[in-house]
């Protein structure tokens, strides 16, 4: 790269300049902003951080966007929600509404819905922060599991990177959290609805659920207490924690460097792509600026949460068609799944299974996908580091374990809504739930083999153009009479991207210096096989050359 | 944090991180006649590298974004002020927030997509290389860890002064402790949970009353097929009316008394096929609004559980376990609907110390 001529400046303010001096001392940066950074630089060595990273690289693709637009997204809500914070107000004080919006008027509420409409109706802009604010929310916790979905099944989770998938695994947990907390905030029938779920969970657990309820309600719900203490969870420890675990993701980017997808040039061993200073600044920065400016766009032209049509909360009504936001679908999906009768009496205490049975679901789910590196990486036991994403293909069983738990959270996101499937399409409730159990159970096997089977076809493509080129589309005709297309060789760039990737054999048992065979190695060489049996091996140069001659 | 090398030379070759150490490749298969790396493709140069008009194109685009950046912001700050919030006109509210929002979208997708523009199409677009290190330390740096470490042991005696050691990890052991004793009192002075949880405000005499107006109900104004909300009486004044709220609330409906199946101990709780049904789902406490008339089912919006009324409010669909608490009514002297006492079992939610016995 091009480096920058050693030169000495001169304090600023002590010389005189003429046009071509200017010039010149603009060049090696003795100007206003030569001299700001000289300042700086003699007060904290900057120069240092940017020597070393203003030209760091960082590789294109477009789904390295995706963990981009969940960064984003919650410096939106930063923002906004700094903003909502000077007009909120956190308590469950009664009062009688009496602001701009008529058909609430006189009715009785917490201070903090009344806040909240106040927002809404009578502070000019309040009602856009208000929507950008839950717009932007939505869109965090989108973007992180996609992003996280991206990170599976390109198998960027693996050495190094085990530790960042649980950094962001956890972030995941804690967007949601931060989700819940605020959407509970306005206090408004519907949020006080989810609450209500919330304690009735919270009750079934074991030994000490009432305890746990009463401690968070600060009595019987809905009590006086919750939406305050939700609120100091909401604006000052979930997000210091998700602030903290969002630089230390990024220290680990920055330390171990981004992944790249394999391609000419690209190795294990470097980073090809676009420096910070200029252009991944400009591009990265401008990027900011669009997912803001879309985000605004949905919040000017979409109504989200309608609080003043659900009117304040009051433990007696409820409308039909209740849903929470989407992010928190899977459980109560995972609520509504559970057969009836799971619950039972034994020496006069409950055992509530149709609580408890989810929440353990759901709590496995999650340690599995958590532990998925780990687990992975002691069944490859490969453990160099790895830097090229793989693509999806060419990892058939991940894949198709990816399929299989993505399918899973579809099924127990999509009974969050099986009322409305219901309605929609003019079914009965009692069959759209039955067929979604049947669907929680063999949806993730069926997705697990047809992923595997699309796996492992487009391997035996890559394969076939590797091998045999690609079909030009150009027929000929032979001067026996037959047609034939002709198949032009890919280039060596092309096929470069169609060969270069991992590949492992199932693991083969051998004894160790004990002459056994320990438990543990059994259970890794059925994993192994499980993983490795079907597998397409990448193209040879030998089998080019073999290839060739035909 | 080591030096980055930044250079333009591409090392072709295997795709295996070389490092003087090497980690084992476990079961992946290494082999001697895989393809080698090409290397980079050669340059292709963009329109506006070779073109000086369509940079200028170019140029021109991007100041006009960034100008169109400042109208909307300028148009932003207008609106808020054009379009004042007038009190009881919702038209006005939406109107404030599509222009508001119109104009901060256009000021942020313009600077957003001009910065972009900028740097993809003019400027340099040779992609540099950085080289990768092995993430752990170097051998040295490794073996300085180890001896610091070594070191400070040997200085503090953590190892050798393991009676002071143990002695310190038990004194952190206990620290937290009142840290969550402090917590004691976010739970009930007297008393437990379930002791609360267990009763409602209905008692012995207690008009049964219109929600939310409070207004009581005769027996005789309830036709067969109706369905009324019920609070207790006298609940809009009580200073925890929404708690008591939350487990008092009653659902009332008529039903021909033939259609009711009515269990021996359970037959003076209706008056004329009148019944009052905790309104409070068994499952994780939703209130159970939704009542089908012609089946005489009741349905919960939250997790689609499914009470029969004609069979004391059953369980015939999902997740939830038991019936809903049936409210034993009567009528006074007036003629209004009455509670004979309160409900004979908790309300609501099952809970651990929910015992077995309330029915027998």
């Amino acid at each position: 790269m091009t480096t920058t001529p050693e030169t000495t400046t001169a304090p600023a303010e002590a010389v005189s300049f003429d046009r071509t001096e200017a010039a010149d001392a603009r060049r090696s940066g003795a100007g206003v902003t030569g001299w700001a950074a000289n300042y700086l630089d003699e007060r904290t060595g900057i120069s240092y951080v940017v020597r070393e990273f203003g030209r760091k690289i960082f590789p294109d693709h477009w789904s390295f966007m995706l963990g981009e637009v969940s960064l984003y997204s919650f410096v939106i809500i930063l923002l906004s929600g700094s903003f909502l914070t000077f007009f909120f107000q956190a308590s469950m004080a009664e009062v009688v509404y009496n602001g701009s919006y008529v058909p609430l008027k006189g009715l009785q509420m917490s201070a903090a819905m009344q806040s909240a409409l106040d927002i809404s109706f009578d502070i000019r802009g309040g009602l856009l922060m208000r929507q950008i604010h839950h717009w932007a929310a939505l869109l965090f916790i989108a973007a992180t599991g996609v992003h996280m979905m991206r990170i599976f099944f390109t198998g960027a989770f693996r050495k190094p990177r085990e530790l960042n998938w649980v950094i962001g695994f956890t972030l995941f947990i804690l967007a949601m959290g931060e989700g819940f907390t605020g959407y509970s905030l306005p206090d408004d029938l519907l949020s006080g609805n989810g609450l209500r779920i919330i304690a009735g969970m919270v009750e079934g657990i074991p030994f000490i659920g009432s305890w746990i309820e009463w401690f968070l309600f600060g009595g019987q719900f809905p009590g006086t207490a919750i939406v305050g203490r939700l609120y100091t969870l909401h604006i000052l420890l979930l997000p210091a924690a998700v602030v903290a675990l969002i630089g230390l993701h990024l220290v680990f980017v920055v330390v171990q460097k981004h992944t790249q997808f394999a391609g000419p040039g690209r190795t294990n061993d470097n980073v090809i792509g676009y420096p910070i200073l200029p252009v991944y600044a400009a591009k990265a920065g401008g990027f900011f600026f669009i997912v803001f400016g879309v985000v605004v766009l949905i919040a000017t032209f979409f109504t989200i949460n309608p609080i003043w049509t659900y009117g304040p909360y009051d433990p007696s009504p409820v409308s039909a068609g209740t849903q929470p936001d989407w992010y928190i679908g899977f459980a109560d999906g995972a609520l509504r799944l559970v057969p009836h009768g799971w619950e039972f009496v034994l020496f006069n205490t409950t055992y509530s299974l149709n609580i408890i049975a989810p929440i353990a679901v759901l709590g496995l789910f999650i340690v599995t996908a958590m532990a998925y590196p780990f687990l992975e990486g002691w069944v490859t036991g490969d453990k160099r580091e790895h830097h090229i994403a793989d693509r999806p293909r060419n990892m058939p069983t991940r894949t198709a374990i990816g399929a299989a738990g993505v399918t899973f959270y579809a099924v127990l996101w999509a009974a969050a809504s099986s009322d409305l499937i219901a309605t929609h399409f003019r079914l009965s409730i009692e069959g759209v739930i039955v067929s979604m159990q049947f669907t929680l159970i063999i949806g993730p096997f069926i997705a697990y083999f047809v992923a595997k089977r699309i796996c492992l076809a487009l391997q035996k493509k890559d394969r076939e153009m590797a091998l045999h080129g690609y079909e030009s589309g150009r027929i000929v005709r032979l001067p026996g009479g037959e047609f034939i297309e002709v198949h032009e060789p890919v280039d060596e760039y092309e096929r470069w991207k169609l060969v270069s990737y991992n590949d492992y054999e199932p693991l083969m048992l051998r004894p160790n210096a004990n002459g056994k065979i320990p438990p543990q190695e059994r259970v890794r060489a059925v994993l192994s096989r499980w993983f490795f049996e079907d597998r397409i091996e990448p193209v040879s140069t030998t089998e080019v050359e073999l290839a060739s001659h035909h | 944090m080591a030096t980055e090398e930044h250079t333009d030379v591409v090392p072709a070759g295997d795709r295996t991180a070389q490092s003087p150490y090497s980690n084992p490749a476990g079961s992946a298969v290494v082999r001697s006649d895989s393809f080698q790396n090409p290397g980079m493709p050669p340059h292709r140069a963009r329109v506006t590298d070779t073109d000086p008009k369509a940079a200028k194109r170019a140029e021109r685009i991007i100041v006009g974004l960034f100008y169109i950046s400042i109208v909307g912001a300028v148009f932003a700050m207008a609106a808020y002020f054009a379009f004042p919030i007038r009190s009881n006109d919702l038209g006005s509210v939406r109107l404030n927030n599509l222009m508001v929002g119109l104009g901060l979208s256009f000021a942020l997708l313009a600077i957003g997509v001009g910065a972009v523009h900028w740097g993809k199409v003019l400027m340099a677009d040779h992609e540099g290389v950085d080289l990768r290190h092995p993430q752990r330390g170097d051998e040295r740096t490794r073996a300085r860890a180890v001896e610091i470490f070594r070191l400070a042991d040997e200085e503090s005696g953590f190892s050798r002064r393991s009676i002071i050691r143990n002695a310190m990890i038990a004194a952190f052991a206990f620290l937290p402790f009142p840290a969550i004793f402090l917590f004691r009192d976010l739970g009930p002075a007297s008393g437990t949970p379930a002791e609360a949880y267990s009763h409602t405000m209905w008692k012995k005499g207690l008009r049964l009353t219109k929600d939310p107006s409070g207004v009581p109900i005769k027996a005789s104004d309830v036709t067969i097929g109706s369905v009324f909300h019920v609070i207790p009486e006298g609940l809009n004044d009580k200073e925890d009316a929404l708690e008591e709220k939350a487990k008092a609330a009653v659902l009332l409906m008529r039903l021909d008394p033939r259609q009711l199946r009515i269990s021996p101990e359970r037959r003076t709780w209706n008056y004329n096929g009148i019944v009052a049904y905790s309104k409070i789902c068994t499952h994780v406490g939703c209130p159970v609004a939704l009542y089908e008339q012609q089946t005489h089912h009741l349905l919960c919006p939250c997790h689609q559980s499914q009470f029969d009324i004609t069979n004391e409010a059953a369980v015939i669909f999902g997740p939830a376990k038991r019936p809903l608490p049936q409210l034993p009514i009567t009528v006074d002297s007036e003629g209004y609907l009455i509670a004979q006492s309160d409900f004979h079992e908790p309300v609501g939610p099952s809970f651990w110390e929910r015992r077995g016995d309330y029915n027998a």
